[in-house]
């Protein structure tokens, strides 16, 4: 049986370093390519020696698929294709394959430059890799090679981040990357329609998580970034630069629009900006809204939020700031952090989860008195609050997307493994499928039950639909006589036994049955058989029935002949003979006028033919 | 198959042999107007090949057809389409005897059949026989045409058709044909027969149509199989219209299935009553690939849902049972979450409706329980709740607010939401804006039905007016004001509501203060919150100042009991010390006195709490805006109170005998026989200031009483004009006269238009009325053209503009002529033969004489007549600061106006601006610049440009809303309009149409300042 087989090199059973192993149908691809956060030795990247010891990984995979730009996903690439050495083919979506180097290059600087690693992936080499991609356009089937084929499938989560559908044949895997079930003010949810894979490889960040809707969310955030501002405090807002940044940015600037605020907004510049110009491009990406109205105004091109200088911290009246890094542990959200706390008409939001360690979480967990570096400490006057702004599908939305997709196995990936066992235990009793959860390494194989594709010729089809009803019934299959040809590279051939026959060069064998039946009648020869040519004339109504010259009677193709046996003149023997392809074949000589000895023959006679 | 073929091909043909009507089309034909008919024909005749035949029947279709020659044309085609042209032998006879023509096909297939059936002539070009097809379908549709003659000919041609495509078209062609005729039942059954026969066919589009044939045309009453059984037809069966129809539910192709439950629900329509089994049937193609068949699906669940509400369904795979609608609704629900909105905004929609559902499962749909870590999590609702209750305010200080509770069971964690759960909460959430607005219509639907689901779908309600799009941010609005009589609102809830008194969308602003004047609210700290906010509004905002006090008026009236405790806060007074007495000008403070007076209204107690200045106040604001202050009783004040109560108590009865009033004047006047009477012009005079005086009192009967006074006034002025010794003067001793007289007639004519255009209500016999004047008046023209001016072609001229309008006015009115008699116009209609035969002078002369003759027409009121009338908001016009801009460039300018009684604001309103030198611009505003907040009454809210060169000092232009009319676009003259095509062709302009406007709002002055362009 032919079989699919998945091994996560990373992500499995855990989040970070996805990296994701299919063959499917003798083709080796390798879903994302990312790296971990932490680590910091090679533990960070996947282990691409699980692949081949020595010798170019190109040798090895097809193709490499990246689902969207984050380091966790995509981290790894220069490293994978440069240094490791892979040339094939690399597909990731535009807005992807725009965003994604500058990310590559900002972990680089901060890599090689600030924390002084060596035998790192250089710029060029970013450059080099990024050469290898081939774009992808969403709903577009892609041919890799002859029997490989691909197609991307909106994901939410992140600006082109895609779920990626794998085709071979009949076979197919569908992986989701990161995705979003519900749409947020930029993006729009994730969709698929009911492509019924063999394997749906999703994530489960939020296996164990039902979240509250959206609309609370933002409108708590809204409404203390309101009230802050008009009480006159400054608010801070430490984000990482792409993704959620974006999102706040948006609701923030719609609601300055809606509720007509004149206080000022500033973003730290940086990579945001270049990011900030791929957004403003990508707008067919985005959600409904911003689709619609971008020909009036792009909602990327912001009207309230203007770059920020440093000096600005130091302005009076009230502002909104967005700065990174987002736990505030370095730079600039820090600076301005320090500056501000002391006021507690000020406020610090926090978007997103802080690592242990960080200012944010010290904050967020009610430190008011934080030391700093040279012994000075720090009194946290500002308020500090905690908004959860994630852009991943909780449990419901996977089991939605499974409901979409209609998958004849799961496997979650990126995921914790205690939340990964409940929501396998969840799927298999819901959906009644098969659920993997393989661990880093671990290989999952699924047996698949493809259908093989057997074109057939139209003449035999049409013949075969002539013989039937007019409409052939789609629930019920129908036999049909034909040979089947399978000839080395060429795909299976039904054909008409004629034509086998001929392409074969082989000669027709026919093979007949025949059975004697003895009927007791006086009359001659040539009188029986009309008799009987009469009676299965008046009998079968619809056949065609011919009396030939020679003696014989044929019904379509079963030949009638009588002889006289050679003892007794009134015992004739009937010879019947027909054709193998004559399957049942009744026939009623009920009835025939023949003045048959009583108890030696009868006259009531049922022939079937052997099969 | 051949033989069968043959055999019913055979059957057919006798058939159609055994029809004997075929004689009497044939006389139609000779009758008809030969035209469209034979130019076909000989067109037809023309085409040498398919593609000429197919340009010839394109050009063709363009145009219509008469009645009459419907049949001929159908005969025509259908010739074509057997190809008779093409032999020769057939062509010739034909040519010769017309009458012949029309028995064609049968005759033919007469002949033909008798031959050999192999050399069946047809077109052999498929999109002819296309097309052809098509155009019977097109002519059956024709008006006053019975297209019963032709069903045979186009069944026949069925029964020989090949292509599917041609199949397809030919039973569209039936289906157009059958719901002409519904009154048939033998020819229903006849082409229900068809599409039986045809449902086997191998193409979808055949299949489709025959469903749709069955959908439309199935018998309703009675089973098909019993009228079935004498037929004998191909199916035998004694099976209904529903079964066979189900059948293809599990078609293979998707657009059959769609077709096969669009039957079903046209079924349904037609009164049919869908039996229950379909049910399951229906359930099964909701989880269908394909969207069409989904959003179908949906709709015939929900069909039988109605149907059978409280049939009981077995749950799979539990022994328990539940009602039918319950069962549907949380399938529907399920929908909610499906993967093509369409289909996901279908579901929504029918959720609304389905209004029977237990109140256990409608609140399923609001539930989602949270979780975090397999550990229960409140919901940001719940916990809003919680902390109201409490009585803790403010929330989310803490990280750890939302941290998840209990540990969770992992087995009774429902993931997949299984019946309604969670549906809204998706619902409001999705992706696409139509999704949502409908969510939250069927939201208001279900919580209008029921007060407890009303209360619990408030949280979700109030969310939403947080959306991202305008749209459903408004729309949330107004639902929630629909259901606002159900609920009260807690504190946080309001103050998430007030939260959007700061939006910057007028429209957004202004639904809010709608709702908030329906809303109950539960303490006095939400007064307080409430009242803050709008003042807070009101600063921001100052052009929502209207809208502003009418809330605060209904917010105060609605809860007197919460207001008395804040009302010395609010007014700011002191047990002890006098406090400063506020500024009477400002916004605000009336604000806060419109909330007092008008909760005072039902609350004796507070006056006491007023201080002294708030008295002075109130007497002032009742004057200034009485509309939003109401009487009030206060002690020591009888005067006020006794004044008070006279004014406020107009009763329905003053109503009544201000119409009688009204009534008596108009007899009166109608006592007046002769316009020279004497006292007639006083009387008239009297009348005419009584009805503008009873307008300005009674605001119900201001339309009517405005009507007949200007009427009157029309009157008057006729009068005054034809007054004797002007008459018997010599022309050049009269110049003045004739001035005034003149000034007199264009005045009338003016206010004949007003009093056609600018009323509402008006019934024929008042435009009647309205257009005899207006000839009067003409008349009056005419007349004094003729003792004025020389020219002889000019009064030629303007004699036979004169009957022309005679005509016109004859034809129009032709039904109120009798309600004339006596007037001016029956006895010029009497006069009419001499009056066009004879010469301008002498028609002058029977003018004048006519005109001084005829009396009052009087008038008769119609049930409702109301005024069209514009109120501008903004600008106001007090502004002392004038809009400076610099010359050569445009500012713009705001406006915002009420019209009432308007129709059509978007085609008949303008804005006019004058500048001080003269010049003036007619500006029109777009159609979307109107709004309309209630029946009758419209919003314009738009924006105009100002440009002038520079002036050295500000001045003041004036701008005003005119109402634009052109009378050949009454709408009551011409109460059936005639297709475009024909009416420009055929009948001329009635009267050469007069275009003009009407002021009809009061002008407002704004201050402007062009300056010089700085070099």
């Amino acid at each position: 049986m032919p079989e699919i087989k998945v091994t996560p090199l990373g992500a499995g059973q855990d989040v970070g370093r996805s990296c994701i192993l299919v063959s499917i149908g003798g083709k080796n691809i390798m879903l994302d390519c990312g790296m971990h956060m932490g680590y910091n030795d090679d533990r960070r990247f996947p282990d691409f020696s699980y692949i081949t010891q020595n010798g170019r990984l190109t040798d090895f995979l097809d193709c490499l698929i990246i689902s969207h730009f984050h380091l966790d996903h995509c981290g790894a690439l220069p490293y994978m294709s440069e240094m490791v050495g892979y040339d094939g083919p690399i597909y990731m979506t535009h807005p992807t394959k725009a965003i994604c180097p500058i990310l590559l290059e900002d972990f680089r600087k901060i890599t090689v430059d600030k924390k002084g690693e060596t035998n790192f992936f250089t710029s060029q080499m970013i450059k080099d890799c990024m050469k290898k991609v081939i774009p992808l356009n969403l709903h577009q089937t892609v041919q890799v090679d002859d029997e490989l084929e691909i197609k991307a499938y909106y994901a939410g989560h992140v600006l082109g981040a895609a779920m990626v559908h794998i085709k071979v044949g009949s076979e197919s895997v569908v992986y989701t990357g990161d995705y979003n079930m519900t749409p947020d003010r930029h993006l729009g949810a994730a969709w698929i329609d009911k492509c019924r894979p063999d394997i749906l490889i999703s994530e489960s960040t939020y296996a164990t998580t039902i979240r509250d809707s959206k609309r609370c969310r933002e409108r708590d955030f809204l409404k203390k970034v309101h009230e802050s501002i008009e009480r006159g405090g400054k608010v801070l807002i430490p984000v990482f630069a792409l993704g959620r940044a974006q999102e706040l940015c948006i609701l923030l600037e719609t609601f300055w629009e809606r509720m007509n605020l004149k206080a000022p907004i500033y973003f730290s510049t940086g990579l945001t900006e270049k990011a900030n110009h791929y957004y403003k491009l990508f707008i067919t990406w985005t959600n409904q809204k911003i689709r619609k109205t971008f020909v009036q105004r792009n909602m990327f091109e912001f009207k309230h939020i203007k770059a920020f200088d440093r000096s600005y911290a130091d302005n009076p009246g009230p502002m909104v700031v967005f700065a990174t890094p987002g736990m505030l542990h370095a730079g600039q959200s820090l600076q301005i952090f320090k500056k501000w706390a002391g006021n507690e008409k000020n406020m610090v939001i926090m978007p997103g989860y802080c690592v242990q360690g960080t200012i944010g979480h010290k904050i967020l967990n009610g430190q008011r008195k934080l030391e700093m570096e040279g012994r000075a400490t720090l009194d946290v006057k500002l308020q500090v609050e905690y908004m959860s702004f994630s852009a991943h599908a909780d449990a419901k939305g996977i089991m939605q997307l499974i409901r979409m997709a209609e998958p004849r196995n799961m496997l979650l990936v990126h995921g914790e493994a205690v939340k990964m066992e409940f929501l396998k235990g969840k799927i298999e009793q819901e959906f009644s499928i098969d659920c993997y959860m393989p661990a880093n390494g671990e290989t999952t194989t699924v047996t698949t039950n493809p259908s093989v594709p057997v074109d057939i010729s139209l003449n035999l089809l049409k013949r075969e639909m002539a013989l039937g009803g007019p409409l052939p019934d789609p629930k019920k299959p129908r036999t049909m006589h034909g040979t089947l040809i399978m000839k080395e590279n060429v795909s299976f051939m039904l054909v008409s036994s004629e034509q086998a026959l001929k392409e074969l060069g082989l000669n027709e064998h026919q093979l007949r049955f025949t059975c004697h039946v003895q009927l007791q009648d006086p009359h001659s020869d040539a009188d029986t058989l009309h008799r009987i040519y009469t009676h299965l004339k008046s009998v079968l109504k619809g056949y065609t029935i011919q009396h030939l010259p020679d003696g014989t009677v044929i019904v379509e193709s079963i030949v009638i002949k009588v002889s006289s046996s050679a003892e007794d003149s009134n015992t004739k023997v009937l010879l019947l003979s027909w054709s193998y392809q004559v399957k049942t074949w009744t026939l009623f000589l009920e009835g025939l006028p023949m003045q048959s000895k009583p108890g030696s023959s009868p006259n009531h006679l049922v022939i079937e033919s052997l099969f | 198959m051949a033989a069968h073929l043959k055999k019913r091909v055979y059957e057919e043909f006798s058939k159609v042999v055994q029809i004997p009507h075929e004689e009497t089309p044939a006389k139609k034909l000779r009758l008809s107007k030969p035209s469209k008919s034979a130019a076909l024909h000989i067109d037809l005749c023309k085409a040498t090949n398919s593609t000429d035949a197919l340009q010839y029947l394109l050009q063709f279709a363009r145009k219509p057809v008469e009645a009459e020659s419907v049949e001929g044309v159908v005969r025509i085609l259908l010739e074509h389409y057997y190809k008779v042209k093409s032999c020769g032998y057939f062509f010739s006879p034909f040519f010769k005897n017309r009458v012949d023509k029309s028995r064609i096909p049968s005759v033919l297939k007469k002949s033909q059949t008798a031959n050999d059936d192999d050399s069946f002539f047809q077109e052999t070009d498929n999109s002819v026989r296309l097309k052809i097809a098509s155009l019977l379908g097109l002519l059956s549709k024709t008006q006053g045409f019975s297209p019963d003659c032709i069903v045979d000919d186009a069944i026949n041609t069925l029964s020989n058709e090949k292509s599917h495509q041609v199949l397809a078209q030919l039973l569209e062609t039936l289906l157009i044909i059958g719901t002409q005729l519904p009154e048939s039942p033998a020819l229903r059954l006849r082409l229900v027969e068809v599409a039986y026969k045809h449902l086997s066919d191998t193409y979808f589009g055949v299949r489709n149509k025959c469903l749709q044939l069955l959908g439309c045309l199935g018998m309703v009453d009675a089973p098909l199989g019993k009228e079935n059984e004498g037929a004998g037809t191909s199916l035998g069966g004694l099976r209904d219209v529903q079964s066979i129809i189900s059948d293809y539910f599990g078609d293979q192709d998707p657009r059959v299935r769609t077709a096969a439950l669009k039957a079903m629900l046209q079924l349904h329509e037609r009164g049919m009553k869908i039996h229950q089994i379909i049910y399951d049937q229906a359930c099964r193609l909701l989880t269908d690939d394909y969207e069409q068949v989904r959003s179908a699906a949906v709709q015939m669940v929900w069909v039988l849902s109605q149907l059978y509400p409280e049939s009981i369904v077995p749950i799979p795979s539990s022994n328990e049972e539940i009602r039918l609608v319950d069962d549907a609704f949380g399938k529907i629900s399920h929908m909610v979450s499906d993967g093509s909105w369409m289909v996901r905004v279908q579901a929504a929609k029918t959720l609304g409706s389905m209004l029977q559902v237990s109140p256990h499962f409608l609140e399923q749909t609001l539930d989602k329980k949270l979780m975090s870590d397999l550990r229960r999590k409140r919901t940001a609702h719940e916990r809003a709740k919680e902390l109201f209750a409490s009585g803790e305010f403010s929330s989310g200080r803490k990280w750890a607010d939302d941290a998840p509770k209990e540990k969770l069971d992992t087995n009774t964690v429902n993931l997949i939401a299984s019946g309604a759960c969670g549906a809204f909460v998706h619902g409001l959430e999705d992706e696409m804006f139509e999704v949502r607005i409908a969510a939250v219509e069927a939201l208001c639907q279900l919580a209008r039905s029921s007060p407890s689901f009303a209360e619990k779908c408030l949280d979700f309600l109030v969310d939403m007016f947080n959306d991202e799009i305008e749209e459903v941010r408004l729309q949330s609005i107004h639902v929630l004001r629909e259901i606002s009589t159900h609920i009260t609102l807690r504190e946080d809830q309001l103050d998430t509501v007030l939260a959007v008194l700061e939006d910057s969308s007028r429209d957004i602003r202004e639904a809010l203060h709608e709702l908030l004047c329906y809303t109950n609210v539960s303490t006095k700290e939400c007064i307080q919150l409430a009242l803050l906010e709008l003042l807070k509004n009101l600063n921001k905002y100052p052009t929502d100042r209207n809208s502003v006090w009418k809330c605060l008026k209904f917010l105060g009236s609605r809860h007197p009991t919460l207001v008395l405790p804040l009302v010395p806060e609010l007014l700011s007074t002191h047990p002890y010390f006098d406090t400063p007495e506020p500024d009477m000008d400002d916004p605000a403070y009336i604000a806060v006195l419109v909330l007092v007076f008008n909760a005072a209204k039902s609350c004796p107690t507070m006056p006491a709490l007023f201080s002294d200045h708030t008295f002075r106040h109130y007497a002032y604001l009742r004057d200034s805006l009485s509309h939003l202050v109401p009487p009030l009783r206060l002690p020591g004040r009888k005067q006020v109170y006794g004044l008070d109560s006279v004014d406020s108590g107009p009763g329905s009865g003053s109503v009544e005998s201000a119409q009688l009033f009204l009534q008596q004047s108009l007899n009166r006047v109608s006592t007046i026989q002769n316009l020279e009477a004497p006292g007639a012009q006083d009387l008239l005079d009297l009348t005419t200031r009584d009805l503008l005086r009873l307008g300005e009192l009674q605001t119900e009967l201001a339309g009517a009483a405005d009507f007949c006074a200007t009427y009157l006034r029309c009157q008057l002025l006729l009068m005054k004009a034809l007054q004797e010794k002007l008459w018997n003067m010599a022309v050049p001793l009269c110049l003045k006269q004739n001035v005034t007289a003149t000034a007199a007639a264009q005045q009338i004519l003016e206010e004949t238009y007003k009093l056609e255009f600018l009323y509402s209500g008006l019934e024929s016999r008042q435009v009647a009325t309205i257009h005899h004047v207006r000839l009067q008046a003409k008349a009056l023209q005419l007349v004094l053209t003729a003792r004025t001016r020389q020219g002889l072609d000019l009064l030629i001229g303007s004699c036979e503009k004169f009957l022309q309008d005679v005509e016109s006015f004859q034809r129009l009115f032709l039904t109120e002529l009798p309600h004339l008699q006596d007037s001016f116009v029956d006895k010029l209609l009497e006069l009419m033969p001499r009056l066009s035969s004879c010469k301008p002078v002498e028609l002058v002369k029977i003018l004048q004489t006519t005109l001084r003759q005829s009396g009052l027409l009087q008038l008769r009121l119609p049930e409702q007549i109301h005024r069209a009338t514009a109120t501008i908001i903004e600008p106001t016009g007090e502004s002392d600061n004038p809009l400076r801009f610099t010359s050569g460039l445009v500012v713009a300018l705001d406006i915002d106006a009420t019209l009432e009684h308007v129709q059509d604001p978007q085609n008949t309103v303008k804005v006019q601006v004058l500048y001080p030198d003269g010049q003036s611009h007619v500006i029109h505003p777009k159609p979307g610049d109107f709004r309309k907040p209630g029946p009758h009454r419209h919003r314009l809210i738009t924006q105009v440009y100002l440009s002038h060169t520079a002036w050295t000092e500000p001045s003041q232009i004036e701008v005003r809303l005119l109402l634009a009319y052109s009378s050949s676009s009454t709408s009551l003259t011409s109460p059936s309009k005639l297709g475009w095509s024909e009416s420009l062709e055929s009948l001329p302009p009635a009267e050469a149409a007069v275009e003009g406007t009407i002021p009809f709002s009061k002008a407002v002055k704004v201050f402007i300042m062009p300056k010089p362009a700085r070099r």
